[in-house]
């Protein structure tokens, strides 16, 4: 008897929807009218229970600008309502496009989540001015061990090897970081450090998941418990009594790229950050042209979704998925630098604070893709940084309804309610060699 | 699988097709298919079967796989020891006083952890001798609880990750009827567990409904419903109206009427309240639900295979809703337990302790089966007893049982490495 057969069998397992309870289901055209009508509601029904009045100010650029741009002043009740309209006009193209069998661009989800969100900020800062550069500038930076760790879990995943781990992944990496760049001196010695560590999870999740082929959930899990529990143990035994030696590294700071850092508005958004930014940009874009354009990301897909097809062609599937999880987890370990390099200098317990789990929620709610699954941790990052910004100036949202958001909105994602997520179709399941 | 006899038509009036539907799914689990089963045949049937488990090797497998945890554990604990990495620096010279250190730090670990969930030998009087044990029992309560929340689920398939959402929920709905109302004890702390337990449930079943009608990933939902129960606790900790304790910025409720609190079956000198009985109970509940229920065994053939189980006539999304209800009152008992028992000064956002993550290891030790939960449960109490113990006597953090526990998960789920790592020889097929 071996425990895999208490538990979910490999066949079932990974995050696809069950086959067994799921049944056809309609097209995700439907849905878009009735959630941008939802949205819409839920805007008037806030503007009507507490018209806000005032005038709420825009500040677009900071006093350090090459070009200034000047602060936008608008009443707030009425821009508010004025939002409402055109969210309600979105609305009804969105129904337009649906009576008519017309599919549903791109353009509407997005602009009407600007204007919703305008709105929404008029509202919430009636009387106060919000700081666009810093509320977005903030969010990019929060979103950093998101992206990473939502790419690491995408590269695995289009892989076929399920990925709970990256809160582990994040952990260690935030562990070796801050250690090593004490050691050295170097915080780039502590940045490469921190994608060992996550190499390192990454290897004994393979090592039980493809090797064993122990369930790969419950070893994520596992593993998540195991690496809170080594970074607990050490922290408190070796790096709290030295912590001068071993827990003080140098922070990386903000470097200006010179040119693009002075385009306004954008510059200081994404051209004013730590390197480590900059590095996340690179493997954005590196991730999203190989695993769409060349001849491995096929091989990876091709593991991912069915397996026994790539055998048959002679891809070396194990091998494939080892080395694939290699390189997601030290892209993962990448964003546990953030945590102690970054956001604050040294390592704390359990500093990573459940971000791997916001990533995960990115690989789901980004459909398994890479540029989706970047934009989705982005919206999430600024989720977080938007209830940071509104709790200082005092708004009437309770803070913790916006913490929650990325986390239901993960649930309407799997649940189909915000279009369908589907996942490779060999997600989670071990590959056997007959 | 094959070592837990099904005893045959479980009810006379199930239908056929569900017998149909397991025969199909579980090959292996032909052994008890005799269609009348005499009760000591059965009974017979299972001592025999637990004999051949043992000498088959896989009881070994698991003890191999605590040696090798323990092993990892005694490292990580000599390496951070201050005087073995002193006479580490002359070992060449003076060997003996480098093994001694070692030998001095792990063996004071394992006494102390020892001392403090066993049986405390440096004391005198009897009943403070036994202190520790208790202890155990107390912090195994919740363990177990949560534990069968965690197998429970298991059993039908379902991966129930959000053992600490459903225990905030149920903690935090516990403790509102427990510090709100003034009622006799017979009627306050039923009602308390009871509204915790629906709360937990309902918690819970949103995972199974949402799975049910739209095929949602439980362990997704699950996660992220943890977290959505641990910001809605603490907007009810913000709110005076509902948990807040009024004139205090603290996120913190008032503590818990005498008449809400589980009391101490052992008189006041031991901690150990009635959470651990309202435990054994649930064992004892779940084994009969899982094993001698038309329920149960409706559960158990979802779990084999879903499909075979719908081709028979259940419905299966019904089953993964009662399961998750099931299993969402389980853990929520769980958090009960530490609201109304372990920790009664108040609601407070860190009352599951990390038990719902334990419960997974606690389930995965117990291999989901309500006795082996209970003994897991137990061990892991013990190390958590032990732990603080060897944190305050020997100054080695708690967090260590933290690795042992998901090293012997881990060691477990794969006897094949075990088997490897001894150089045993590969397990015959069965």
């Amino acid at each position: 008897m071996s425990i895999a057969t208490d538990l979910p069998t490999p066949e079932s397992g990974g995050l696809a929807p069950d086959g067994a309870v799921t049944h056809g289901r309609g097209s995700g055209a439907r849905k878009l009218p009735i959630v941008l009508g939802v949205l819409t509601l839920l805007l008037a029904g806030i503007l009507l229970r507490s018209e806000p009045s005032g005038d709420t100010t825009f500040q677009l650029s900071t006093v350090t600008d090459f070009v200034t741009l000047p602060d936008i002043v608008v009443p707030s009740g009425p821009t508010a309502w004025l939002m409402v309209v055109i969210c309600l006009g979105l609305t009804a193209e969105a129904v337009r496009r649906m009576l008519t069998r017309a599919g549903q661009p791109i353009w509407i989800p997005i602009s009407f989540a600007i204007v919703w969100m305008i709105g929404f900020l008029s509202w919430a800062a009636a009387g106060d001015r919000i700081r666009v550069v810093s509320l977005l500038g903030g969010a990019v930076a929060l979103a950093i061990p998101l992206v990473f760790g939502a790419l690491g879990g995408v590269l695995g995943e289009r892989a076929g090897v399920v990925n709970i781990a990256i809160e582990g992944q994040l952990l260690l990496g935030a562990f070796a970081a801050a250690v090593t760049a004490s050691t050295t001196g170097s915080p780039w010695a502590g940045v490469a450090a921190a994608a060992v560590a996550g190499a390192l999870v990454a290897l004994i999740l393979g090592l039980f998941a493809i090797t064993y082929f122990v369930d790969q959930v419950i070893v994520g899990v596992v593993l998540n418990v195991l690496v809170v529990g080594l970074t607990n143990f050490l922290f408190r035994q070796v790096l709290t009594p030295n912590a001068e030696s071993l827990n003080s590294p140098e922070r990386l700071r903000a470097v200006p790229i010179p040119v693009l850092g002075d385009i306004p508005l954008i510059g200081p958004i994404f051209f004013r950050q730590t390197p480590l930014v900059y590095l996340l940009y690179v493997v954005v874009a590196v991730v999203a042209f190989a695993l769409y354009r060349t001849r491995w990301g096929l091989r990876v897909r091709a593991v991912g979704e069915h397996p026994k097809a790539a055998d048959t062609v002679g891809i070396k599937v194990n091998r494939t998925r080892y080395r694939t999880i290699l390189l997601a987890g030290a892209i993962a370990g990448l964003g546990g630098a953030y945590f102690s390099l970054v956001s604050v200098a040294g390592f704390n317990r359990e500093m990573t604070g459940g971000a791997g789990y916001i990533a995960l929620a990115a690989v789901i709610f980004g459909k398994w893709d890479p540029i989706r699954a970047t934009l989705a941790a982005l919206l999430f990052g600024f989720a977080t940084n938007l209830q940071g910004v509104l709790s200082a100036i005092g708004s009437p949202v309770p803070s913790q309804f916006m913490l929650m958001l990325p986390y239901l909105v993960t649930i309407f994602a799997v649940a189909g309610l915000v279009g369908r997520s589907r996942p490779p179709a060999a997600d989670g399941v071990p590959y056997r060699q007959q | 699988m094959n070592d837990t006899p099904k005893p045959q038509p479980e009810k006379p009036d199930a239908p056929v097709t569900d017998d149909e539907a397991t025969r199909g799914a579980t090959t292996t689990e032909t052994t008890t298919e005799a269609p009348e089963p005499d009760p000591h045949d059965a009974r017979a049937e299972r001592s025999r079967s637990v004999l051949r488990e043992i000498a088959s090797g896989d009881v070994l497998a698991g003890v191999l796989a605590v040696f090798l945890a323990v092993f990892v554990g005694s490292v990580m604990i000599a390496a951070t020891d201050d005087a073995v990495r002193e006479t580490a620096g002359y070992i060449t010279a003076r060997p003996s006083d480098f093994f001694t250190a070692v030998w001095e730090a792990i063996s004071g670990a394992y006494s102390a952890m020892f001392r403090g969930a066993v049986y405390n030998y440096n004391l005198t009087e009897p009943a403070q001798q036994w202190r520790p044990l208790t202890e155990t029992f107390k912090f195994a309560g919740p363990l177990i609880l949560g534990g069968l929340g965690v197998g429970l689920a298991f059993r039908a398939g379902l991966f129930n990750i959000g053992g600490r959402g459903q225990m905030l929920i149920a903690g935090g709905a516990a403790g509102w009827v427990g510090f709100n109302f003034d009622l006799p004890l017979v009627i306050h702390l039923p009602l308390a567990i009871l509204v915790g337990m629906v709360a937990g449930a309902l918690w819970g079943g949103i995972a199974g409904v949402l799975k049910a009608r739209t095929g949602a990933h439980e362990v997704i939902v699950t996660i992220m419903l943890n977290y959505v129960a641990y910001y809605l606790l603490f907007w009810s900790l913000t709110k005076d109206w509902l948990l807040k304790t009024p004139g205090s910025v603290n996120p913190k409720s008032p503590p818990m009427k005498d008449s809400a609190t589980l009391p101490k079956v052992l008189g006041d000198q031991f901690n150990l309240h009635l959470g651990f009985v309202i435990a054994l109970v649930a064992v004892a509940v779940a084994w009969w639900l899982l094993n001698r229920s038309t329920l149960g065994y409706r559960i158990r053939a979802v779990g084999e295979n879903p499909h075979a189980a719908r081709a028979s006539g259940i419905d299966v999304g019904r089953i993964y809703v009662v399961v998750m209800m099931i299993a969402g009152s389980l853990l929520g008992l769980a958090g009960i337990n530490q609201v109304l028992g372990t920790v009664s000064s108040g609601v407070s956002l860190d009352l599951d302790a990390a038990i719902g993550f334990d419960a997974i290891t606690v389930a995965l030790l117990g291999r989901s089966r309500p006795l082996g939960i209970l003994a897991a449960g137990l061990l892991f109490g013990a190390f958590k007893a032990g732990g603080f113990t060897m944190q305050t006597s020997e100054n080695i953090s708690v967090d260590l049982v933290l690795v042992v526990q998901s090293l012997i998960v881990l060691f477990l789920a794969a006897p094949p490495l075990v088997r490897a790592i001894f150089r045993l020889p590969a397990q015959e097929a069965k």
